[in-house]
């Protein structure tokens, strides 16, 4: 397997991560040698392996349906890049 | 006082021969007059500290003083603290002040254990030297020109140097032991579960796992005592009984059986580091000890594996940056889009990128099953080896790190051959097991060997007895790096 430029390209897009040509061209050819590394795990045959998604096989616990946490709007906006009137600032999504 | 154990420091506290205020002055001067040259913390807030001490010295007064009470400890900058940059060492988060508690950070104040300061790391802990963070690199106080591990590097090179008498870390692939190795301290990666995540900056969940970093294993099993515990604010969090971590230390290792794996012994270990391993062997056999070979023969694939989880792990959990609630906004954007990828574009470093780039590809339509799936299958096969191995032993013992510590710049340039600096240690967090490193030795360099140590679940107890029965023998554990003032 070998990425594109193009490939990168539509992968940062994925991530939300603009990438300048260079950078692409450069994160292309570290990227296939990483996937190198990585395909050595095709060698192996595991039909019938249950994946393992957890190191312990625990479920997740419920809780009361209550009110657990204050309202601490105003701490959590002070740290925010922009807020107006308790709002999170955005550019404009719809029209 | 800058070689005392927890014990000791505890016990000058509890006498009255030394307050919390002086303690934490004296750790704070030392900071101070080496930190420029080890680069070990990213912040430092001596009217901070000293405000913690000043409470413990009261909480002390009023006769109400834990164990540790006023025993300053260092937090890695993972850990969000209140009132306290949190950076990750990210740029991402270089103007983050925190504004709650990780619960590792609670507890450590419920203990009236002084915050020294947060210390550097590799960006969002994706590194195995140091050097990926925004903060500049950490030098290894055993030699200013090698790296001193990753990615709890400050931690391991402020407890090295004695700019901390403890410090906390993380471990998701290695980054507690290969630093404690590379800089000659003793670490504990305990079983997944164990310590809560709540508030610690997540990198790969199923596998991040918080613990001690110490001068050695009776110090390690001291902190243990205070990060362990269930928190329910943590989904993965475990219920379990309260244990005494430190209860087994004086046991003797009569009758003790040491699993060697074979596929940990063969090409790959420097010829010092062998040296090194082999002679601990042979010190734990003259303490009573068996030793049996086993094998684990998935632990090649450990590597590939893990670059495909964590990085799958990491694509999705470091979404949550995006310019919007805190941390870093591009200045300039024409919409929406355009400010999440100028944002993330500025905020990222090149290796967390690579990572989310990764991690984005393998979950992305069409190649699940072939990289995810196929990733997870074999997590299981790598459990399953040690599994097996722990049917023959009772903890398992090989080399930590595969080399001493490399020099600074030596491996950048391709991520290879550092993500191949974790090849000994990865496997122990695909299986969710315990883990440490203790220091057995120096390299023909001059710089720390790290002894690993691998324990079945829940196994710690037994890990730290076995680890500080080989203290109680040897004495590499008490040698200083020298540093200039």
């Amino acid at each position: 397997m070998s990425l594109s430029p193009e490939d990168i390209q539509r992968i940062a897009r994925l991530a939300r991560i603009r990438l300048t040509e260079a950078e692409a061209a450069q994160t292309g050819a570290q990227l296939n040698g990483i996937f190198r590394l990585i395909e050595q795990m095709q060698a192996v045959d595991t039909t019938g392996v249950a994946p393992m998604a957890h190191a312990q096989e625990v479920y997740q616990r419920l809780r009361a349906d209550a009110v657990t946490e204050p309202n601490r709007r105003e701490l959590f906006q002070a740290i925010a890049p922009q807020t107006e009137a308790g709002l999170y600032l955005v550019p404009k999504v719809i029209e | 006082m800058l070689n005392h154990s927890l014990r000791q420091l505890a016990s000058l506290l509890a006498e009255g021969k030394a307050s919390s205020v002086e303690l934490c002055t004296d750790y704070l001067d030392r900071i101070e007059a080496l930190n420029r040259q080890l680069n070990a913390f990213i912040t430092v807030d001596r009217a901070k500290t000293l405000l913690e001490a000043r409470a413990a010295d009261a909480r002390r007064a009023q006769g109400e003083a834990g164990p540790l009470t006023g025993i300053p400890v260092a937090h890695k900058d993972i850990f969000c603290a209140e009132g306290w940059l949190t950076t990750c060492g990210s740029k991402m988060l270089a103007n983050f002040v925190s504004p709650y508690d990780a619960h590792i950070i609670s507890r450590f104040k419920a203990a009236g254990m002084p915050c020294l300061g947060k210390t550097n790391m590799d960006e969002f802990a994706m590194g195995s030297s140091n050097e990926t963070s925004y903060f500049g690199p950490v030098k290894n106080p055993w030699d200013l020109k090698a790296v001193p591990g990753g990615s709890s590097g400050g931690a391991a090179a402020c407890v090295a140097a004695r700019l901390a008498p403890a410090a906390t870390g993380t471990d998701t692939g290695g980054s507690i032991r290969q630093p404690a190795a590379l800089c000659g301290i003793t670490g504990l990666k305990p079983t997944y579960g164990v310590c809560s995540r709540y508030g610690m900056i997540a990198f790969a969940s199923s596998l991040d796992q918080a613990g001690p970093m110490a001068l050695s294993a009776e110090d390690c099993a001291l902190l243990m005592n205070v990060m362990a515990g269930f928190d329910e604010r943590d989904s993965t969090s475990l219920q379990r009984a309260a244990e005494d971590y430190a209860r087994d230390l004086d046991k003797p290792l009569t009758g003790l059986k040491i699993g060697l794996p074979r596929e940990f012994f063969g090409q790959g270990m420097a010829p010092d580091v062998a040296r090194a391993v082999e002679a601990a062997i042979a010190e734990y056999r003259k303490l009573g000890a068996q030793t049996v070979e086993v094998s684990l023969p998935n632990m090649h694939l450990s590597v590939p594996v893990y670059y495909v989880l964590a990085p799958a792990e990491a694509s999705s959990n470091l979404s949550r940056f995006d310019g919007v609630r805190y941390g870093h906004r591009a200045a300039d954007y024409s919409d929406l889009t355009d400010m999440y990828e100028r944002t993330r574009a500025e905020g990222f470093g090149a290796e967390v990128k690579r990572r989310i780039l990764i991690g984005t590809y393998v979950l992305s339509h069409g190649y699940y099953d072939a990289y995810y799936l196929q990733a997870q299958k074999l997590r299981r096969l790598i459990a399953r080896d040690f599994a097996e191995a722990f049917q023959q032993c009772d903890v398992i013992l090989g080399p930590t790190a595969p080399t001493t510590a490399f020099d600074l710049g030596a491996k950048n340039a391709d991520p290879v051959q550092m993500y191949l600096s974790d090849i000994y240690t990865i496997a122990v967090n695909l299986a969710g097991l315990p883990g440490m490193s203790l220091p057995c030795g120096f390299g023909d360099d001059g710089r720390p060997i790290g002894l690993q140590l691998i324990g079945n679940y829940f196994a710690e107890a037994r890990m730290l007895n076995v680890a500080h029965q080989y203290q109680l023998a040897t004495d590499w554990h008490t040698r200083q790096p020298r540093l200039g003032g």
